[in-house]
């Protein structure tokens, strides 16, 4: 448990991707089986214990330290596990502290009415950082910032082998993975795929620019439309039903409406969206029903999915996926057309005589569904990973708006002496006076010299300051590109921007000349109801 | 020893100066200048230049005149600890504190009750100064910076060993560790003496002046020297010691994808941590966490206990509960961030 401890202690103070792998890398190495087996289910949401909720905890730090102190604790670190494991004081006379393989093997089977004793003697026993370790694991996600992708990196590495080598068979492993460490460390055969239900690696796209189509032949390549949703694996064989991300996350829980009605034995691509009769909702509606264990009726209802499909990988035990995009594309049609499909529907090729032509039918798209165009070589098989050449997409223009920078907050890692994250305004009228009213954050878009250019500048205009943030003098206007707005309620001006990042630093334009945020609500409304 | 009919609020009592000590004529760590000052240790919360006159442990008055250009135009009257001297009425003596070196408790005897001005102290073994002397008071005025029962400040030799095996995990990067340039630093280099860690430390610009003048105390910090003599690929896998302001300072620019380790004691609580933005935090303080201070207020058994900066609340709780007559005493001008 004590390793356990330390590595979720150190992922969760360490921003950056690679020094978070070899954080990972070092515990799957240096721990034995089964615990580091246990340590990589935590760290892919693979560990469940019904009966141990943090519910339970309530009582435990009044009981203990009485509730004035207990209170005051509490008010200062803000977290309740995090203050339930500093007051606790380690008993020598607990015995020795448990192993991570005895923590679940334990809570997996406690009843309801034993776990708090249970709990109470861990803690006993632990160290502080055990102790918040432990407290950590019980409701199921631990939120160090590592997602099941990152973690399934740091087992292939340790392995040499792709991750998607990993993924491939993923899902037909259960904790502690020993084969899988057999394999990648011992030179065990490789685990097979063929449970039920397997995730198979998705192949991505390389991003194209209008510029650079001329080299290409409009002829070898097919063109469709690139839809504002998440990209999703639909994968069902021996009786077993899943909805993946296109990372290889189980999302089946949050999405039981499109897993419902998969009827079929195959492995479809295709994009997730919520969809209301013929009309694609803005993707802040889908979001609303990401990240979520369990779903209410009403959510179902009122944010009914749907997957749009773009490719087959799988279908009725045959392999699809050396075909060329073309016959996968036909085997797909024909497949739809055996009979009408509740929730999947296909996303269209659009046809086109030239890029001239595509670019116009690219530019009659306003809407909030419709993200770009991708183009796929139409003799390209469906390779794993993001290859070179075959798959290409063509985003949208962003849209683009004037803001005001009016905080900044040092980065981490590499950033960590550079003010890199911008909060920026845009002006709206109270009481007859004008302010601005902050719209969204963004901490990319620039180049390394802008960077050093708008660290500077902060570090100059600086007029408050409140711990790693600056306020600044509301004097810098910075272009902000993003690619989709919606109406929000919870932020504070009213609407969302997906992804935003500065575009150009515009410090040719005064401030009182920035954009407003009714400018930004009629962009919204817009997207709202012009769906293309 | 106590004289019931004597209110100690009489001869000493806060005023906006500081702690005033009326038959001694004193102030004891004067937020201000003042004619007579009893400086209990060298942070600069509580020892201020431009004092007529100051008396202080001989390791204080050293870092005094270090940090306050020699402090030509203040009468240094210097007590070794366990020595006794008259101001006044009232007889002075300065007990070891255990925070950083010179640190001295302030007995203070007068009519035969006695006061003890603990100043900021520390329980746990420091190799850079004597420890904590409990003394038996009437009145004890203790510091309360972490005085919530979140505050079980780890070992230290646990922290340094997080520090070196971040060094072993991540080889090839600069570790910058913040920490308070006086007190902190050292300590912290004794600490990685005694694991083992023998390669030269780096010191930023801030740190040598402080570092030199432990030396000077016998204190054997091993191979240090400043971080500007070296070039920069000399520091990768090393550790260099800053003042915690340094690393998001331009000045951290210079390593290679540095981690920045912050030593404190506020780094046992996380979003304090984060605040800091440390990658490394390193929970070494230099003061007496809650177990400590409640072991404290039982050792010097003291009927009335007078609670200054920090989390008051919960200790004048603790300290009722125990049945010690508890208060706050508002003292302004003390900085919690050295922690």
């Amino acid at each position: 448990m004590q390793a356990f401890a330390a590595l979720l202690d150190a992922l969760s103070f360490q921003p950056a991707r690679n020094a978070k792998l070899r954080l990972i890398e070092t515990y799957l190495r240096e721990v034995p089986d089964p615990d580091r087996g246990w340590g990589l289910a935590a760290l892919t949401g693979g560990l469940d214990f019904p009966a141990a909720k943090p519910a339970l905890l309530r009582g435990f730090g009044e009981d203990r330290i009485g509730p004035e102190l207990f209170h005051l604790s509490y008010d200062y670190v803000g977290d309740l596990a995090e203050t339930l494991a500093l007051i606790w004081e380690t008993d020598c006379a607990a015995g020795p502290p448990p192993t991570l393989g005895e923590v679940v093997d334990t809570l997996q089977r406690a009843s309801r009415s034993e776990t708090p004793g249970i709990l109470k003697r861990w803690l006993d026993a632990l160290d502080a950082t055990g102790r918040w370790a432990l407290l950590k694991l019980l409701p199921g996600a631990l939120r160090v910032g590592v997602s099941a992708r990152l973690a399934k990196q740091a087992v292939a590495n340790i392995g040499n082998k792709p991750v998607d080598a990993v993924e491939e068979i993923w899902h037909g492993l259960t904790p502690p993975y020993r084969p899988l460490f057999d394999w990648l460390l011992h030179d065990a055969p490789r685990p097979s795929s063929n449970a039920g239900g397997a995730f198979l690696p998705p192949m991505l796209a390389n991003p194209i620019e209008q510029g650079e189509l001329g080299a290409l032949e409009p002829a070898h390549f097919r063109a469709e439309w690139k839809w504002d949703g998440i990209r999703v694996q639909v994968a069902a064989s021996g009786g077993v039903k899943r909805l993946y991300s296109r990372a290889g996350e189980d999302i089946s829980g949050a999405f039981p409406d499109i897993v419902e009605a998969i009827d079929f034995d195959g492995v479809l691509d295709g994009e997730l969206l919520v969809r209301r009769e013929e009309t694609v909702a803005p993707f802040n509606d889908l979001q609303q029903r990401l990240n979520r264990k369990a779903v209410t009726l009403r959510m179902l209802a009122d944010h009914p999915a749907h997957v749009r499909l773009y490719d087959v990988l799988r279908l009725d035990g045959e392999d699809l996926r050396a075909l060329p995009f073309d016959q996968r594309r036909a085997r797909l049609e024909a497949w739809m057309a055996l009979k009408p499909r509740q929730r999947f529907d296909l996303s269209p090729l659009v046809t086109f005589r030239d890029w001239a032509h595509l670019a116009e039918l690219r530019e009659g798209t306003t809407g909030d569904g419709i993200e770009g165009l991708m183009l796929k070589r139409a003799d390209s098989a469906y390779l794993a990973g993001r290859p070179k050449g075959p798959w290409l997409k063509w985003k949208r223009d962003p849209m683009l708006v004037d803001c005001v920078l009016m905080y900044a907050q040092r980065g981490h890692g590499k950033r960590s002496s550079f003010y890199s994250d911008f909060t920026f305004g845009c002006w709206r009228e109270v009481e007859r006076r004008r302010e601005l009213a902050p719209v969204g954050k963004a901490y990319f878009g620039f180049t390394d010299e802008e960077l050093r250019w708008l660290d500077k500048w902060v570090r100059d205009h600086t007029t408050n300051r409140f711990g790693p943030v600056r306020e600044v003098l509301p004097d810098l206007v910075l272009e902000i590109a993003f690619d989709g707005i919606a109406r929000s309620t919870r932020h504070k001006s009213g609407v969302a921007m997906r992804f935003p990042r500065i575009n150009r630093i515009r410090t040719d334009k005064p401030a009182a000349e920035a954009d407003t945020v009714d400018n930004l609500l009629k962009l919204a409304a817009r997207a709202a109801i012009d769906p293309s | 020893m106590a004289t019931d009919s004597l209110n100690p609020r009489s001869w000493l009592y806060p005023t906006p100066r500081g702690l005033y000590c009326e038959p001694g004529g004193f102030y004891v760590d004067p937020a201000v200048a003042v004619d007579r000052a009893v400086i209990t240790h060298g942070h600069g919360d509580h020892a201020r230049p431009g004092h007529r006159a100051a008396l202080a442990t001989p390791e204080t008055l050293a870092i005094m005149r270090a940090r306050f250009e020699g402090m030509p135009d203040t009468a240094q009257q210097s007590l070794k600890y366990s020595e006794t001297v008259r101001l006044g009425e009232v007889e002075v003596r300065l007990a070891p504190a255990g925070h950083i070196l010179g640190s001295a408790q302030a007995v203070l005897t007068w009519r035969g009750q006695r006061i003890v001005v603990s100043g900021d102290f520390k329980r746990r073994p420091d190799p850079t100064c004597p420890p904590f002397e409990p003394v038996p008071c009437d009145v004890f005025i203790t510091e309360a910076t972490f005085a919530l029962p979140v505050f079980h400040h780890p070992s230290d030799a646990g922290e340094i060993g997080k520090l070196l095996r971040s060094i072993t995990t991540f080889p090839e990067r600069t570790h910058l560790v913040g920490v308070y340039a006086l007190g902190k630093c050292q300590r912290v280099i004794r600490l990685l003496r005694a694991a083992g860690y023998d390669k030269r430390i780096w010191l930023h610009g801030a740190l040598v002046s402080l570092c030199r003048l432990y030396q000077e105390h016998g204190i054997d910090l091993g191979d240090v020297a400043p971080a500007s003599e070296a070039i920069l690929e000399t520091f990768r896998g090393a550790i260099v010691l800053c003042p915690p302001g340094a690393i998001a300072d331009r000045w951290s620019r210079r390593f290679a994808e540095p981690i920045s380790a912050v030593c404190s004691g506020w780094m046992g609580v996380r979003a304090r941590a984060r605040q800091r933005g440390a990658e490394l935090p390193l929970v070494i303080s230099d003061h007496a966490d809650w177990p400590e201070l409640s072991q404290t207020l039982k050792d010097v058994g003291a009927p009335k206990v007078w609670v200054t900066h920090g989390r008051e609340e919960a200790l004048v709780f603790h300290a009722r509960s125990l049945g010690i007559e508890a208060e706050a005493l508002h003292l302004g001008g003390r900085d919690e961030e050295d922690g």
